[in-house]
């Protein structure tokens, strides 16, 4: 589903350059569940900005959905963004202004889908975050669990085929964290590619796999279900755990 | 994006800040309104003065002794002839389509009464001048009809002379002097008010002879005909100018029609109303830039949004063409609210003044309209193009 090889990412800081991501190439499988850990720092953001067609990579090759990303233009990224990927951030991003309905209909509006087929569609995704009955309500009358889920059902309301979610529990208390983690893990089982950034190793131990970047570098690559309370993400890999 | 959905997002949008969009709101009203507000004043001052002419006839021809054109000899003169009262008599007789010929001399005297003396403009004509000028009398009657010649002494006084020569007493009957002349009174013209700069009320009339003599003038200074219908004027015209120009021996006279110098006061006007609707169109472009103002406030203030959108996967020319029409959106309600507003002083202007028959130009609305949507967009340009060009990854972390 995502093939990266030999991908790096420099940025200008304050006229120093920032190797944000160095040679990083890795494999996911359609329908597998990743997690990304690391320190501040380390290039998680970027990496996931880049996976999600928000940022170019200055250098190496990225295949989503086995076409190569890195040679097409704006336009058509902005277009791979609406069809094949589905965003959740730790801020939830919901705008204020408008209702969970519309918060999640908004993806659709600007693909312009028929409103027939768009209050379908908003149904169906508010149903399967359990907040039909919220479906009027603006953010700032919902719950941050609430919110989280509207988003959420945002995320998947053009069936994409990768989501990404950066620390999407970091706002919550752990009851709502383990409501997201949950819907996430259905749709993961569902079939959707899911990308989960965390400094939370209870939320890396669901997934298939714990990718650790270390100063824009992988450093180690584990099964989820070797994460076991307290990580030391700077522990050189092949260390103790 | 449909049209629908773009008008639903830009609504919500400028509902989400109701104090920022009333207030960018206010400023293009204002504007708007101050088009239609002084452009309605231009033009009521025009229809005003065209009314003014329309009272004292429109089929009038007025002829005015010399030419108005460069002929002769450079530096030496060429004395042009008199307008005479035979011209006037021959126009009467040569011209069928004429319904009234009024002669007119004009000169200024003392009018006494007793100790009581004012100066006042001395109007030396005939008759015929009560029908070509819509007078009416309020007491006595106007001048004799009768023969041009002979020169009465007698005087037709304007409402204001009347009043301020004699205070309280009927005036028709008694004897005024007027210079060195003694003339009776024989009539009293109703209040009339200034027509075309000369206030009819503050004046006298006299037999046009009797004028002449009084001013020891040769030529008179206008002779006013009335034709039968406007159709008829034109041929009129041409026979005035070929009667006048056989007794003369060469074209020395310019005939007017009224047409002309309505249509002379309508363009200066007009002018005028486009000067003061430009000026106006000023403060739209002060609207303008309020807006700009706030499209550029609401840009900074909505960064996230924008990156959300981008990742949402709105593209470039869909964030363009959200923020571009929401500015385009305020300027079009503000325009309309301005429009009202506009509509409303002039109606409350048109109460505390009823003779200024003040509208707004119909071009002047679709003007207005149109300049603030057109300024809308002009100014929504810059922070619609800054928000399309947000990069993704920077706005939605703010920066």
């Amino acid at each position: 589903m995502i093939r990266l090889e030999g991908v790096s990412r420099t940025y200008q800081l304050g006229g120093q350059p920032v190797h944000a991501l160095v040679d990083i190439t890795e494999h996911v499988a359609p329908g597998e569940h990743v997690a990304i850990m690391g320190p501040s720092g380390s290039g998680k953001s970027t990496l996931l900005n880049v996976l999600g067609c928000l940022d170019r990579p200055d250098a190496g090759r990225y295949w989503l959905d086995g076409r190569e990303v890195g040679t097409l233009s704006d336009e058509e990224l902005t277009a791979v963004r609406r069809d094949l990927i589905g965003f959740v951030f730790q801020s939830f991003h919901l705008v204020p202004r408008l209702t969970a309905a519309e918060n999640v209909e908004l993806p659709m509006v600007f693909a312009a889908v028929g409103r027939g087929e768009r209050r379908r569609r908003v149904e169906a995704a508010l149903a399967a975050v359990s907040l039909t009955d919220r479906a009027g309500h603006r953010p700032d009358q919902l719950s941050g669990g609430e919110r989280q889920r509207v988003a959420l059902a945002r995320a998947t309301v053009m069936g994409p085929r990768v989501l990404l979610a950066d620390e999407p529990t970091g706002n919550l208390d752990s009851a709502s964290g383990r409501q997201i983690l949950d819907l996430l893990d259905r749709m993961n089982g569902d079939g959707i590619t899911l990308v989960v950034v965390t400094h939370d190793p209870s939320v890396a131990r669901r997934a298939d796999r714990v990718i650790i970047l270390v100063d824009g570098r992988i450093a180690r690559r584990l099964p989820g279900a070797e994460i076991t309370g307290a990580l030391d993400l700077l522990a050189p890999a092949g260390g103790p755990a | 994006m449909s049209p629908r959905d773009l008008l639903r997002f830009c609504f919500q949008a400028l509902f989400g800040h109701r104090l920022r969009t009333a207030l960018s709101l206010v400023g293009m009203a204002i504007g708007v309104a101050a088009v239609i507000t002084l452009t309605a004043l231009g033009e009521g001052a025009r229809r005003y003065v065209i009314d003014q002419f329309a009272s004292i006839g429109s089929n009038l021809l007025i002829v005015v002794p010399g030419k108005t054109e460069t002929t002769g000899i450079p530096g030496i003169a060429t004395a042009s002839n008199d307008l005479t009262l035979e011209d006037a008599r021959a126009i009467t007789r040569g011209t069928p389509e004429a319904t009234r010929v009024a002669p007119l001399v004009v000169g200024t005297e003392f009018v006494a009464h007793g100790a009581l003396r004012r100066q006042v403009a001395v109007i030396g004509t005939t008759r015929e001048m009560l029908y070509v000028r819509k007078l009416a009398m309020a007491r006595g009657d106007y001048l004799p009809a009768g023969e041009l010649r002979r020169g009465q002494p007698v005087v037709v006084l304007g409402d204001k002379v009347a009043r301020e020569l004699f205070p309280g007493e009927e005036p028709v009957g008694q004897v005024v002097r007027i210079g060195a002349w003694r003339m009776r009174v024989i009539g009293v013209i109703t209040p009339r008010g200034t027509q075309l700069g000369m206030n009819i009320d503050d004046t006298v009339a006299v037999p046009v002879a009797t004028g002449m003599r009084m001013f020891d003038r040769r030529s008179l200074f206008r002779i006013f005909v009335e034709v039968r219908s406007s159709a008829a004027l034109e041929g009129a015209k041409g026979r005035v100018v070929k009667i006048l120009k056989e007794r003369h021996g060469e074209e020395d006279v310019t005939v007017l029609t009224q047409d002309a110098v309505v249509s002379t006061f309508s363009q200066i006007l007009g002018a005028l109303t486009l000067a003061l609707g430009a000026i106006a169109a000023i403060s739209l472009t002060v609207a303008g830039i309020g807006i700009m103002n706030v499209m550029l406030v609401s840009v900074s203030e909505r960064t996230r949004e924008v990156g959300l959108l981008r990742a949402l996967g709105a593209r470039r020319r869909q964030v363009l063409t959200v923020f571009l029409a929401e500015s385009a959106l305020l300027s079009a309600a503000g325009g309309l609210l301005g429009l009202a507003a506009g509509w409303g002083a002039v109606r409350i202007l048109v109460k505390i003044f009823p003779a200024l028959p003040a509208s707004p130009p119909v071009w002047a609305v679709i003007a207005a309209l149109s300049l603030s949507l057109a300024v809308g967009l002009l100014f929504g340009l810059l922070p619609a193009r800054r928000a399309a060009r947000l990069d993704p990854v920077a706005a939605l972390a703010g920066k």
